[in-house]
């Protein structure tokens, strides 16, 4: 289309759109103002029942277990299917190559810099993570969001430039078995609950006191669970395409 | 909304008008990791401490890194095509 056609189009379709926003937008409430009866109910049922003091870890792992499982395999299953794919294409390639070893991948060399900067930025990483997850159910944080921030870590050492290092630090078996395992613990952990309670995912273990790094039952166990599998599963994916990318760099794509 | 919030606003308004009109895919995939701070930003101001967590991460990080993959990945596959054309000349 040309870009007349275009610009004809937009001036149609665009104060239209604008007009039905502005309508939109005039039966909203108002800023910060909530109406919702469910979120206050959750604020003020979740920690009497559970003892956990952060409510969105709550709903997570306790009010919408089953969503979180969920959620938790589409993950899985998203990243297995892109290192499937990717896989596909080196594996074909080592066959014919079976020469190539890993010093062979090698970036460009990053400024004294930004190694020193991400030799400082992977232990407050690491530190930030195991604290997001063991604190899940108690301050803000839990599974996802350690998950990232464990694996944001070792990806400061590709951006030192030692994709060599960060192979070794995280090497692809030990991402698979850390994807997997946290995967099937979130599920075993909810077999618990089928055993030693009522229903799958219901809390198995005792509440503690409120504000207790053990409290909250079952949730800093998930939180770990979910965690480690999101800590696999997106080494995992940054991994693989930086593979991808170290082969094509060498010609053999 | 307080005036932070507002600031926020703005910023991510800027920022994300910013990442249209950066032509180039390769800025335009750093800018984009900067929109992801300014939205970490709007979302700890609104307190949702949570999502700014996440959003830190995957918005700041993990979206740059794999479009930065994909990008030099697509560049090497168009240097290699443009050394193949002139071959067969």
């Amino acid at each position: 289309m040309s870009r007349r056609g275009r610009l004809l189009l937009f001036g149609g379709a665009g104060p239209l759109l604008l007009a039905v926003l502005l309508i939109g937008l005039h039966g909203l409430p108002a800023f910060g103002d909530f109406r919702g009866a469910y979120g206050l109910l959750v604020d003020r049922v979740e920690p009497a029942r559970r003892h956990a003091t952060d409510i969105v870890t709550a709903l997570n792992f306790d009010l919408r277990a089953f969503d979180t499982l969920g959620e938790e395999f589409i993950l899985f299953a998203s990243v297995t299917g892109v290192a499937l794919l990717l896989r596909h294409l080196r594996d074909e390639d080592e066959a014919t190559r079976p020469s190539r070893t890993l010093a062979d991948h090698r970036f460009a060399g990053a400024s004294d810099a930004t190694r020193v900067l991400s030799l400082v930025l992977i232990p407050l990483l690491v530190s930030l993570g195991v604290y997001l997850a063991l604190h899940g159910a108690l301050t803000p944080g839990g599974g996802f969001q350690a998950g990232v921030v464990l694996a944001a870590g070792p990806l400061a050492i590709l951006l030192a430039g030692r994709y060599l290092a960060l192979k070794r630090v995280a090497p692809r078996w030990a991402l698979e078995a850390l994807h997997a395992i946290g995967a099937t613990a979130y599920a075993v952990i909810g077999l618990g609950g089928l055993i030693f309670a009522t229903t799958y995912l219901e809390n198995f273990l005792p509440l503690g006191t409120s504000g207790h790094l053990l409290s909250a039952g079952m949730m800093p166990l998930n939180s770990i669970a979910v965690g480690l599998e999101v800590t696999g599963a997106f080494l995992l994916t940054w991994t693989e395409f930086t593979d991808q990318d170290l082969l094509v760099s060498r010609g053999e794509l | 909304m307080t005036a932070l919030q507002g600031a926020a606003l703005l910023v991510v308004v800027t920022a994300g008008t910013a990442i249209v009109f950066v032509g180039d895919p390769l800025r335009q995939a750093l800018v984009l990791s900067v929109y992801g701070v300014a939205l970490t930003l709007l979302f700890f101001v609104v307190q949702a401490p949570d999502v700014a967590l996440s959003e830190l991460v995957v918005g700041g990080v993990g979206m740059p890194v794999i479009i930065l993959a994909a990008l030099r990945k697509l560049g090497q596959h168009e240097t290699a095509d443009e050394r193949d054309e002139e071959g067969g000349q």
